[in-house]
């Protein structure tokens, strides 16, 4: 793995007049899992979407580079893979014809055994070919993952993770995310404990306001 | 890409086909919009002029009816941030405008095709020019429409915004579509047809570059 460095200077965000964080810095370099924590509303959600570059801050930036050389936003999906709750796939499209496009679309090779070996770990091989829109919602959240992971981004930004997956999901993904952090970021934003025991760093966006 | 540009319009496609989003509502509106047409003009003998106008209000009505569906359907089903993780903007402009450029083209041409047939003053003399004006007006027709779709597709009244945003934009095109219409109908030349053929040339040009420029603004909140 590249070093991998996403820096963030002075971040701040308001919606309206309202207030949601100021000043956050920090340094995330090459690998590790970092924790993001606050309660409701506090704007972990809005801060791991400034990160992976899906909505602007309103003052401050985030940077994002790779091997020294700073990543342009118009290439920043390639680096990223993102898991939240109210991320939506195409339910129209059974899950293995969903990963096909999303490769075709990110134009990466289709690895076949490593997308089997994903939906093997994810507990969906056996239901590879039936349409989403049949799935339960902790299916479609293990789909997430793998729609994350395939194509071996060197950010991992996760966005309460472990919602809607039952104990043996949970398991599955914790071997994930502590699989993952040894060789790239993880990002976990999260109130549950469980989640943030993983991190080897937790910020508390409570102390930016 | 070009490639994911295509790999993405191939995605459209196929979720079209399975959930008829578009083509549905495309094909029951130049029905409806024919039909009361010729029901309104009875045995009346109308002029050219009014045949090549209401030939671009048939095309403009249509359009509004289904073009939308390109942003809109990913902002309702929810899928407009799982397509910001996978594109570029340019990507995503680009496979939405192959898709609404291919819906224009066929959409157009069965209303040709139907008021050649339905339409006895609609004998077109210049053929050559009609095509050109048939195939540059529906390549403005699909730009504006896709990057008002883009637009449109954050609103909350998108059915009411969609026409009366894009009226104003659409009406130069379609005046002079109008315009190109009438003369390929009635035989005037390539020569005499020149100015009007500059303005959509320019026209889409114009379009095309402002749709690029400005959708990395509109796609990103």
């Amino acid at each position: 793995m590249s070093s991998y460095l996403i820096q963030s200077q002075n971040l701040s965000k308001l919606f309206g007049r309202r207030l949601i964080f100021k000043d956050i810095n920090f340094n995330w370099i090459e690998k590790g899992i970092f924790g993001i924590s606050g309660p409701n509303g506090s704007g972990k959600s809005t801060l791991v979407k400034i990160v992976a570059g899906l909505i602007a801050s309103s003052s401050g930036k985030i940077l994002h580079k790779n091997s020294g050389g700073e990543i342009i936003p118009e290439k920043l999906h390639n680096h990223i893979g993102f898991v939240s709750p109210y991320l939506v796939l195409y339910e129209e499209f059974s899950a293995w014809e969903n990963l096909k496009i999303f490769a075709q679309i990110r134009g990466v090779t289709f690895n076949e055994e490593r997308i089997l070996f994903y939906l093997k770990q994810f507990l969906l091989d056996t239901r590879k070919d039936d349409l989403v829109k049949t799935y339960s919602s902790g299916m479609k959240q293990r789909l997430k993952f793998i729609f994350a992971l395939m194509h071996s981004p060197e950010v991992l930004i996760f966005d309460e993770p472990t919602s809607n997956l039952d104990e043996e999901g949970k398991k599955v993904v914790y071997d994930i995310i502590r699989e993952e952090g040894k060789s790239r970021i993880v990002v976990i934003a999260s109130n549950e404990m469980k989640d943030l025991e993983l991190c080897n760093e937790v910020l508390l966006l409570e102390k930016f306001k | 890409m070009i490639a994911e540009s295509y790999s993405l319009f191939k995605k459209d496609f196929h979720s079209e086909l399975r959930t008829r989003y578009a083509i549905n509502s495309l094909a029951m509106f130049i029905i409806v919009a024919i039909s009361v047409i010729l029901f309104s003009i009875g045995n009346e003998t109308i002029t050219e002029s009014l045949t090549a106008g209401l030939f671009w209000v048939v095309i403009f009505f249509t359009a509004m009816s289904g073009l939308s569906r390109a942003f809109v359907s990913e902002e309702e089903r929810g899928t407009t941030l799982t397509l910001q993780l996978i594109a570029s903007p340019t990507t995503v402009f680009s496979g939405k405008l192959i898709f609404n450029l291919i819906l224009v083209f066929c959409m157009n041409l069965v209303i040709a095709l139907l008021y050649s047939a339905l339409f006895e003053r609609f004998v077109v003399q210049n053929f050559a020019l009609f095509v050109l004006t048939f195939v540059l007006g529906n390549i403005g027709l699909a730009v504006a429409s896709t990057i008002m779709a883009a637009i449109i597709a954050k609103a909350g009244a998108k059915g009411t915004l969609y026409p009366v945003l894009s009226f104003p934009i659409l009406l130069p095109l379609i005046l002079t579509c109008v315009q190109l219409t009438l003369f390929s109908v009635d035989g005037t030349s390539f020569e005499e047809s020149k100015f009007e053929l500059a303005i959509v040339v320019g026209y889409d040009v114009i379009m095309m570059t402002a749709s690029y420029m400005l959708f990395d603004f509109i796609w990103k909140d």
